[in-house]
């Protein structure tokens, strides 16, 4: 027995010993989240005009709400079939991924450059600057933001431009608060003391010698809060306050797809798919990413 | 101690004025705020009046101090979409029905994540922990009005189990509160098993096993009560998460809340309402993470002398 098998362990629980296995290989190299990022959104957001094979916008009347191509009365030339006005909907989904790959790096460049910029003054200067930057922080997060979003939303044009101010507005603050919290331990460290010693400027401290020091935890943060954010902008544009319609949009297309739910699943159901995927997939990329980058962020 | 809570109360005073000043700024930049109140046939010397009335002849910073004013006294005027309504009478009667949803939903969430939480921190990777953090990493990736839909679609047009929309008995709570609840599960899990982990090292545990408790109860009894205390600090941050859940949850399953009042009001420029709205609902926010961090450095002295969490 102890000859035929090197580990006892694996002799015990066969199945659970191999599935663990798999599960320890998928974690430590994250080949199927990466794997299906790539195939749900970043080759549709970048090949959006050659990968989709109707127009997102114009439908073709006669087509109307045609199921998917494996079902009943489905045709291969619609293959996750149409809406009720005749629009394909894999190309809907395909631009619908660009859509959502462009607010979310909009969103996340925008509100994580504010944030970061004013989590540095704020933990590199304290006083005054730490006390505002950190009250409109408490501020930020008092409020009830989707409400803000909504407001801000009717008040100024929706479109995508008002859509990714909207989100980046409800993130700038996670960046502060944590790029503060760094750079409060990193203003006092040697290296800093001797570089002002050396005769650096304030700015120049902040952004050649703190900086570096923080961009894995801002990267790591990013990775993170994507899945929020395709989330965001899917509730938003869900409730009709984010990408308007007709605009090819995940969230818009659930939207469109709810009063057909009874008849025409597939109008909801596929684009719904698509974000769990793809949130699903960059959480587990992110988590994947911080232990490598930043293990101290863990409970984030 | 008293100098720490002095502290969060001056700052959570602070960001109310902040909302307050946002709040009322907004309302402003949306435009006169007479041609939303006034009738069409006005004529100028009507709108005179009205202004005066109205008080928007008066600077800025008065017409500040009185909203201030009236918004210490839930005074934010009438709804113009629901006439002869006040606005804060409007969200007082919503609110029961969108707490007893978020309040479901969170007891959904707990009863999903303690359980998840306490076999991945004593059980780390058998197939339970490994399904259990499956299933709760899951429910943070669905849009929650997404899963709601599907839920509608599977168990009620299908299956015709339970019904599709809007308040009623037991029934009718259980689809958006489990589409609602899911969502917090996998922040709520890991909170637990970090706990739990805490817990499990101290030397009470070792000693009740010495003692010769039998395991089930060493984790499940002595442990679990006690790792019960950091979740109840994530109140604050689920209380944030719940209220976005809830206003597109509200929309898909016509539960009359807080959430379908604010989307009406938004889209039809009830400023009042949204004001009212925007006002309370952080009012309310910044009071639980008040009462979660006063708590909280009540039971970790450490907080106080760190001037805050985080």
């Amino acid at each position: 027995m102890a000859a035929t098998t090197a580990n006892p362990a694996l002799d015990r629980a066969p199945t659970a010993g191999a599935l663990r296995r798999v599960w320890t290989l998928l974690r430590r190299y994250p080949v199927v989240p990466v794997g299906v990022l790539l195939i749900v959104l970043v080759i549709p957001a970048v090949f959006a005009e050659v990968a989709a094979p109707h127009d997102p916008i114009d439908g073709d009347l006669r087509a109307r709400l045609l199921p998917p191509a494996w079902t009943d009365g489905g045709e291969w030339s619609h293959p996750l079939g149409t809406d009720r006005l005749g629009r394909d909907i894999l190309s809907r989904m395909i631009h619908g991924a660009r859509t959502a790959a462009l607010v979310s790096l909009a969103a996340l460049a925008v509100g994580g450059t504010i944030g970061s910029l004013l989590g540095l003054l704020a933990g590199y200067f304290g006083g005054w600057w730490d006390h505002v930057i950190m009250r409109l922080v408490d501020i930020n997060l008092s409020l009830p933001l989707i409400l803000l979003a909504l407001v801000l939303v009717v008040l100024f044009e929706p479109g995508t431009a008002t859509t990714v101010a909207v989100v980046a507005l409800l993130l700038w603050s996670r960046y502060a608060r944590q790029v503060r919290a760094e750079a409060l331990t990193l203003k006092e460290m040697d290296f800093v003391a001797r570089a002002r010693v050396a005769g650096a400027s304030n700015l120049r401290i902040i952004f050649r010698h703190i900086f570096p020091n923080v961009v894995n935890t801002i990267i790591v943060l990013a990775t993170l809060q994507v899945g929020n954010v395709i989330l965001l902008e899917a509730s938003l544009s869900f409730l009709g306050a984010g990408i308007p319609p007709p605009n090819p949009a995940w969230g818009v297309m659930i939207a469109e797809g709810r009063d057909y739910i009874t008849t025409s699943w597939w109008l909801s159901v596929i684009p719904g798919l698509a974000i769990m995927l793809t949130v699903l997939s960059m959480n587990l990329f992110g988590d994947w990413l911080r232990d490598r980058l930043d293990p101290k962020l863990r409970q984030l | 101690m008293q100098r720490y809570i002095v502290i969060r109360l001056f700052q959570a005073a602070i960001a109310l004025v902040g909302v307050s000043v946002i709040v009322f700024t907004l309302a402003r930049i949306s435009g006169n705020p007479l041609d939303a109140l006034a009738p069409v046939d006005a004529t100028p010397e009507d709108l005179d009046r009205l202004k005066a009335l109205w008080g928007f002849d008066q600077p800025l910073h008065q017409q500040y101090f009185v909203f201030l004013g009236n918004a210490l006294t839930l005074d934010f005027g009438d709804s113009i979409k629901f006439q002869g309504q006040s606005a804060a009478a409007l969200i007082l009667d919503s609110l029961p029905a969108s707490l007893q949803l978020a309040g479901f939903a969170l007891f959904v969430s707990a009863l999903m994540a303690v359980p998840i939480g306490v076999v991945s921190a004593v059980k780390k990777g058998t197939l339970i922990d490994i399904a259990g953090k499956f299933v709760a990493l899951l429910g943070q990736s669905l849009p929650p009005f997404w899963l709601g839909i599907v839920l509608i679609w599977i168990f009620s047009v299908n299956l015709g189990w339970l019904p599709v929309s809007g308040r009623g008995g037991f029934t009718h709570i259980i689809l958006p509160g489990v589409a609602l609840g899911w969502f917090s599960v996998a922040a709520f899990m890991r909170l637990t098993r970090s706990a739990m982990l805490n817990v499990l090292d101290s030397e009470y545990v070792k000693f009740a096993r010495i003692k010769g408790a039998p395991e089930w109860k060493v984790i499940w009894k002595h442990a679990l009560k006690n790792a019960a205390i950091p979740p109840l600090t994530l109140f604050g941050i689920i209380a944030g998460i719940m209220v976005t859940g809830v206003v597109t949850l509200e929309t898909v399953f016509a539960w009359p809340g807080i959430g379908q009042l604010s989307l009406a009001a938004v889209l039809s420029r009830d400023y009042a309402v949204v004001q009212a709205l925007v006002m309370m609902i952080s009012a309310m926010f910044i009071a639980i993470n008040l009462v979660v961090d006063i708590l909280y450095a009540y039971i970790d002295p450490r907080v106080r002398y760190g001037g805050g969490r985080g």
